[in-house]
Parts: C-alpha cells; structure tokens; sequence
C-alpha cells in the first residue's frame, strides 16, 4: 500500500485535516495497522514539498496540526495515473513453496506430506476469511474476498503440483 | 463419534475406489471431503450414507454397523436420519416446491396437512416462502438449491451429505447456499459432510480430510503446520 498516494487519493475526495485523513485511512485502509500520526504529518509535509497538495493557514484549536490540506491539480493527474495503473502481478508463491518441493524431493523427503500440510494451512486462513466475511462490514468482505482469492490460487498451484509430483520428482533426480 | 468408516475398500471392476480408508466424525461437525476428481471422495460419501455398500471395511452409525443392514433398513435410515444435497438435479421437476419439500414426510408416515406446513415452515427459513406453488423447473440455480437444503433438513437428520452443492453456480450464489447450509446445520445441530474441490465451500467446514488414491489423511493429524 502507497501512503502518500492513498492519501492524496483521500484529499481528492474533499480537503480535509491530518486527523481526518489519518481516521479516513484506518477505516478504509488501515486493517488493524493504523497510520501513526507522525508519518501522517510527514507524508503531507512531503506532498507539500513537491506540490501535490497545499496546506492552508493553521486554524484555532486543540491538537497538533490544524491545518486543512487540500489536493493540487499535480496531485490529482498523479492519483488519476496510479489508480489507472495495474499493479505487478507477482507470482508470491513461487520462490517458497517451490523451492520447498523441490528441495524435499531432491532430499528425499515427503513433498507430498508438506503440500497437504500447506494447503491445509492455507484452508485455516481461508476460515479465517470466511469468518471475517460472516460477521464483518462490506469493506471487510471484500477485503477478505481478495485475500481468499489469492490463497485459491495458491491452493490451485498446490493440487497441480501434487499431481505433477512424481514427475516432478523424476525431473529433480535426472537433473 | 456420530459416524464411522473403518478400513473401506471398495472397487469398480478392477479399479480400485477406496483402499482401507478410515474416517470418523464428531456429531455436530461440518467436514469437509477434498481430493482430485477420481479420487474416491464421492465414493466414500455413498458409502457412509449406505447408498453403496463397500466390499470390505465396515461403517457405523450411532454405534449401529450400517454396511451390514438389510436394504429395508437402510433406506428407512436414509429417509430418517440422513439429508441429501447433490450438485443438481434432486428435486423432481413435475412438482411444485412445496411438494418437492414435503415429499420426504410424505414418504414417510407424515400426514399431509403436518407435512405441507413444516414444508412452508422450512421454505419461509430459506426465503422461499413465496415460491412454494412454483414448480421447480422454474427456479435458478440457487434457489433449487435452497429448495434441496430445505427438502434434506426438513426430516431433522442427523447427518446432512452434501456432494458438491454449489458446484453448479456462480461465486456470490454458492456463498449464499453454503451460508444457509452451514448455518441451519449449526443452528439444528446437524452434522454436515461436504464432497467438494472447491476451497472457499471447504473453508465453512470446521476442519478437512483429502481422499487420495483412495485413501483418506489429516494434514494435520499428527502435524503441526509451519
């Protein structure tokens, strides 16, 4: 997740102040990982810096930083291109599970036990998931939606390879 | 433990479906059967269900040796104290839902008037209240479905088996049905055992076992995941 873009993003909805932009990203983005106030205030001070958003004059009140940042016309064609931008498909399983395969079979070990052991801890997570979805917001839904759908295509990667196990074991051996 | 599969076997001509497999499942337990096509997982099912009988191996149900019943008994067994969920195709098109809903009680020695009421009350669980004078060749997918869950659960099983029940429908409408299944089943205290491939209906169940080669493993028995 890119801090100072979901930020931006948050001010081109309306200019808000660091409190509420920083409530706004715990809410939408945070899941149990709030944005500390210090990077907050300091990611804006960047944005500022490089002329992405203005900061207006500081306003009477409690608190930090009564300012009330609002986005440039910069900062709105830099959110415009990030969010028409697809990220990375990256292939995450790839370098761990693989290489445990692998190196279980070329060790003479049980491949086979260790991928019915992942995929049964892939499932736990998936309850989790499930669980989450059941008693959760629509937002929390969705993103337990995303990650579910990521943990599938791990488990589909697990059950092609369980099948391709004992070629897979040749191949090893001969090379 | 509610029902049992000791040392199963069971082949089709020469090839063999199930090969000493062993299974046992706590009353009140939603578990989910997993394994590649072929792999014997439906096989088992029928057999616990005592829909096939295995040619070697025995299965117990509440402390009775199911395997070694008469048909007679066995099917009444089926129509008292086990549901049925398939993929597809398991009410009877002719009818109405309502009638597809009663017909287990009818079946059995329900009278009628008993039979249609629970029916509606079962619909009106579902949703489906207002369908009940439609006939089943009418529904979508999801709603059959809903309609099957209702028609498994209406006699009180024990044990609900469900084979692949949304293998036929799209994401968001096999959410739903594994929602209400899951959910009346817990609500009922209904042992559930679901035959499917598909990780996000086997993530409702409160644990798995995969059927490979016929054989049935724990990933987790006796393992502790890293």
């Amino acid at each position: 997740m890119s801090v100072p873009l979901a930020l931006l993003g948050l001010l081109e909805r309306e200019p808000s102040h660091g409190y509420d932009l920083k409530r706004d990203y715990d809410t939408f983005f945070g899941r149990g990982k709030p944005l500390p106030f210090g990077q907050v205030y300091s990611t804006l001070g960047r944005l500022a810096r490089d002329g992405k958003v203005t900061a207006g004059q500081s306003e009477p009140g409690d608190g930090p930083d009564r300012k009330r940042y609002a986005i440039t016309p910069l900062g709105t064609r830099e959110v415009e291109a990030w969010l028409a931008e697809p990220v990375a498909a990256e292939p995450y399983l790839q370098t761990v599970l693989f290489t445990k395969v692998v190196l279980a079979l070329m060790l003479g070990r049980d491949a086979a036990g260790y991928l019915d052991l992942q995929r049964a801890t892939h499932l736990r997570r998936m309850r989790e998931f499930t669980q989450i979805k059941q008693n959760g917001s629509l937002t929390d839904a969705l993103l337990a939606d995303h990650g579910m759908f990521h943990l599938e295509a791990d488990l589909r990667w697990i059950d092609v390879t369980q099948a391709r196990l004992g070629a897979l074991a040749a191949m090893v051996r001969n090379s | 433990m509610i029902i049992e599969a000791r040392e199963l076997s069971r082949s089709y001509g020469n090839t063999p479906a199930l090969r000493e497999a062993n299974l046992a499942v706590r009353a009140g337990e939603i578990l989910a059967v997993m394994g590649p096509s072929g792999s014997g997982k439906s096989t088992l099912l029928h057999c616990l269900a005592g829909i096939f009988t295995p040619d070697s191996g025995e299965v117990w149900f509440r402390g009775r040796r199911l395997d070694t019943m008469s048909d007679a008994r066995r099917t009444e067994l089926r129509r008292t104290s086990f549901g049925f969920v398939f993929q597809f195709g398991q009410l009877v098109p002719e009818l109405t839902v309502a009638d597809n809903v009663a017909l287990p009680m009818l079946l059995g020695r329900t009278r009628r008037r008993d039979a249609y009421r629970r029916a509606g009350e079962w619909l009106e669980r579902l949703g489906l209240a207002e369908l009940g004078g439609r006939r089943t060749g009418e529904l979508s997918g999801g709603q059959a479905q809903r309609v099957a869950i209702a028609r498994a659960l209406v006699t009180g099983p024990r044990v609900l088996f469900a084979d692949e029940p949304t293998g036929a429908l799209d994401s968001l409408t096999g959410e739903h049905v594994m929602e209400l299944l899951v959910g009346l089943a817990r609500e009922e205290g209904t042992t559930v055992i679901v035959v499917t491939h598909d990780a996000r209906v086997a993530a409702y169940a409160d644990r798995e076992v995969i059927v490979r080669d016929g054989r049935v493993t724990d990933p987790f028995a006796g393992q502790v995941a890293r």
